[in-house]
């Protein structure tokens, strides 16, 4: 029914100024004026536009950027809808539109209800304060009034399960404290309307679980939820619909078991066993510019034998130094979210931990032969730290073949098994 | 979608006219013309309060010698002013100890100083909770121009001391009795002002963000600018249209007459000052609102 509509977006654009109009600097403006005044080139464009042409040149016109166009889709009340689409494609635009974080350049979203937006959990959590005092500020920054979040403490506090340091400054939280209290306050915000950008991703399996959980009651609870996930896993478990994001448009939306299906047979970003940015053109305090499949002799394959093992090759740049982070890889099943492994780095060398220093680094993880048997398998690789994700890359498809014929040797297509791993028997008449 | 007038249409325009009223928020490319939602910055007046309330844990947790700073800034300053102004440059002190004129100079421009650089710093200062959750952005400048209270008041009551010294010392000074109410009405002026082009400010370094060297700048010279290290009688009258348009002066004469019987700021240089302050908020608050809804997409 129309009359239930709680979101409705309206032929939604966005568009982004490159370089050439404004420079940030009052002295670059002025230079470019001075320059266009003498009939001399600019000396201001050309180098930030340059560095802005990407794989997305089919975005830009002129000195501008549609990061979206044209979106329009309405939701209902107490829909749980999840929103999918590989980097750039709109997704996290389309969220700080509807919270009202920017504004768009056309159409218009409308909304009902209350709107809370998860993009972080502990904003403005601040290290002096003690946690009561951060569960007052962090409730009132998302929009709670002082009276409500009285009422709702006692539950905060008991689902973060740190009620003997509710008291004591947060700068002595562990990690999984501070992130459990932040979730805690965001998750008793009682919207109508929930937006979630990758949260859930924070914490431990445990917490993880917690949330899940808490995000399916919200949904039942009548409320509205659009949640942005790179976690297929995580879509299919609690929406019911999906938005599939392309190129700044919305490409689909529908049944989420369809949805995530055709996006992801649809989002083949490297046929040949091979993502490659240009590391300039991305965002981010860390981010991954390259993944590459390799076969066993280093050549870059996006089918690789099932007797020879393969390398999975990430290259990333931080930055800046960071402290607390994980890369990680995970080598999902066909069907985009069943993980079969899921790897990071610092699991056997818990020293990564620490300070890594800026720069660029190549990292390789080899894989036996045999680890999976035959079919298509998806690659999924992040860096992360407890509180945000700074970046993901998905959908790198590749293929094992059985080029000797181990299995059809046995007379058959496909062992009916993930892992083609044989072991030895030992074997003796008793 | 526009209601439509034609008879055919009228149960499509009806229906057209019902969707409109009830959505609680449009959002809609950033408007033409500057608006300002204020009833959306009183329904977060609690966060106004825990923003505050922050800053000052914040502050008094802070080490020793941070809340000692507060005091010994103002009394170096004025030392120093006492020492180069006074004995060197020999400027009038309008009959007032030197040591509290500048003092009493420093405090209130100290304040505002301090409302004006924090309040042209908020978007980048803020910008990580600014690109996460949507509030009112007002509230963070009405907050910042309260915290920094904490210091003023502090400052204050520093000059309160010194100047019961004075009296008790029996230099000709005297502390009067009811017009110290004013002193509030004076913090709420500046603070206003304070707001209002550090708003302006912060606006315009959206776009140029070099902007934000000047503005220090500029506030430096401009309390050269004020009647901070000399008095106002002393300016030769061919100059007075000048110091009606800084709306410094008549605050920093007003609380030198009210604590120490200077002579009185006439109605006309209030009432200028006024009208520039006022002229600053509103453009301040009006930029600063037309500002913010894009200003995540640039810092």
């Amino acid at each position: 029914m129309s009359s239930d509509v709680v979101i409705r977006a309206e032929n939604v654009g966005k568009e982004y100024r490159l370089g050439a109009i404004n420079h940030g600097t009052l002295y670059r403006d002025l230079q470019s004026w001075y320059a266009r005044l003498r009939g001399r080139p600019d000396p201001n464009v050309g180098v930030q536009d340059m560095a802005r042409k990407r794989d997305r040149a089919m975005r830009i016109s002129g000195d501008r950027f549609q990061a979206l166009s044209g979106v329009s889709f309405d939701v209902c009340r107490g829909e749980v809808i999840g929103v999918v689409g590989s980097n750039g494609a709109g997704k996290s635009t389309l969220l700080k539109i509807i919270s009202r974080i920017t504004a768009p350049t056309s159409g218009r979203v409308c909304l009902r209800g209350r709107v809370a937006s998860l993009l972080e959990v502990g904003t403005g959590f601040h290290p002096e304060l003690t946690g009561r005092e951060n569960v007052y500020l962090n409730g009132a920054i998302l929009g709670m009034r002082r009276a409500e979040v009285t009422e709702k403490f006692d539950r905060i506090v008991e689902f973060a399960e740190i009620d003997n340091f509710i008291d004591t400054p947060v700068k002595r939280y562990s990690s999984g404290m501070y992130v459990r209290l932040a979730f805690s306050v965001a998750a008793h915000l009682e919207p109508e309307i929930l937006l979630v950008d990758e949260v859930l991703a924070v914490g431990d399996a445990n917490f993880q679980r917690k949330c899940m959980g808490r995000m399916q009651e919200v949904g039942k609870g009548g409320r509205t939820i659009l949640f942005v996930s790179h976690n297929m896993t995580a879509i299919n478990s609690i929406c019911q619909k999906t938005i599939c994001m392309e190129e700044g448009r919305l490409a689909e939306m529908g049944q989420t078991a369809q949805v995530v299906q055709n996006y992801l047979s649809r989002g083949k970003v490297g046929v040949n066993g091979t993502y490659s940015l240009d590391p300039d053109s991305l965002d981010g305090k860390a981010v991954i510019y390259k993944v590459t499949m390799l076969d066993v002799l280093g050549r870059e394959a996006g089918i690789v034998d099932l007797s020879a093992g393969f390398s999975i090759e990430l290259q990333y740049e931080l930055r800046e130094a960071l402290s607390g982070v994980s890369v990680g890889l995970q080598v999902l099943a066909e069907d985009g979210y069943t993980s079969i492994f899921s790897l990071s780095d610092p699991e056997l060398r818990p020293e990564r931990l620490e300070k890594r220093e800026p720069g660029r680094y190549r990292a390789v993880v080899r894989f036996p032969a045999c680890a999976l048997n035959t079919g298509a398998f998806y690659v999924r690789a992040g860096i992360s730290s407890r509180f945000s994700i700074y970046s993901v890359v998905e959908n790198l498809r590749f293929e094992v073949v059985d080029s000797i014929g181990i299995i059809q040797m046995l007379g058959q297509a496909r062992k009916p098994s993930i892992s083609a791993l044989q072991f030895p028997w030992d074997v003796e008449r008793i | 979608m526009t209601p439509n007038s034609e008879g055919s249409r009228s149960r499509d325009c009806a229906e057209q006219n019902l969707c409109e009223q009830r959505w609680d928020v449009v959002i809609k490319p950033r408007r033409r013309f500057l608006s300002v939602d204020l009833a959306s910055v009183w329904r977060y007046r609690d966060l106004i309060w825990m923003f505050f309330r922050r800053d000052f844990i914040a502050f008094y947790k802070q080490t020793v010698l941070g809340p000692m700073w507060y005091l010994i800034q103002p009394s170096l300053t004025a030392l120093t002013y006492y020492v180069v102004f006074g004995r060197i440059a020999n400027l009038s002190t309008n009959g007032l100890p030197p040591f509290l004129f500048y003092m009493s100079g420093i405090v209130l421009w100290t304040y505002f100083a301090v409302c004006l650089t924090n309040n042209s710093e908020v978007f980048s200062k803020n910008a990580a909770l600014f690109g996460k959750v949507y509030f009112p952005r007002l509230v963070v400048p009405i907050s910042v121009v309260m915290s920094g209270m904490t210091a003023f008041a502090i400052q204050f009551a520093l000059l309160i001391l010194v100047s019961l010294g004075y009296v008790f010392a029996g230099n000709g000074v005297d502390l009067p009795g009811l017009s110290f109410l004013v002193v509030p009405l004076l913090v709420v002026y500046v603070a206003a002002l304070g707001m209002g082009v550090g708003l302006v400010v912060s606006a315009l370094t959206v776009r140029f963000r070099d902007l934000a060297f000047a503005a220090g700048f500029v506030t430096q010279l401009w309390m050269y600018a004020s009647p901070v290290v000399y008095p106002f009688q002393q300016i030769p009258s061919k100059y007075h249209g000048f110091f009606h348009v800084n709306p410094m002066t008549a605050p920093i004469e007003t609380l030198r007459h009210v604590m120490f019987g200077t002579p009185d700021v006439s109605m006309a240089l209030w009432l200028s000052n006024l009208a520039v302050t006022a002229g600053f908020l509103i453009l301040g608050v009006l930029l600063f609102s037309r500002a913010e809804s894009n200003a995540m997409d640039t810092v």
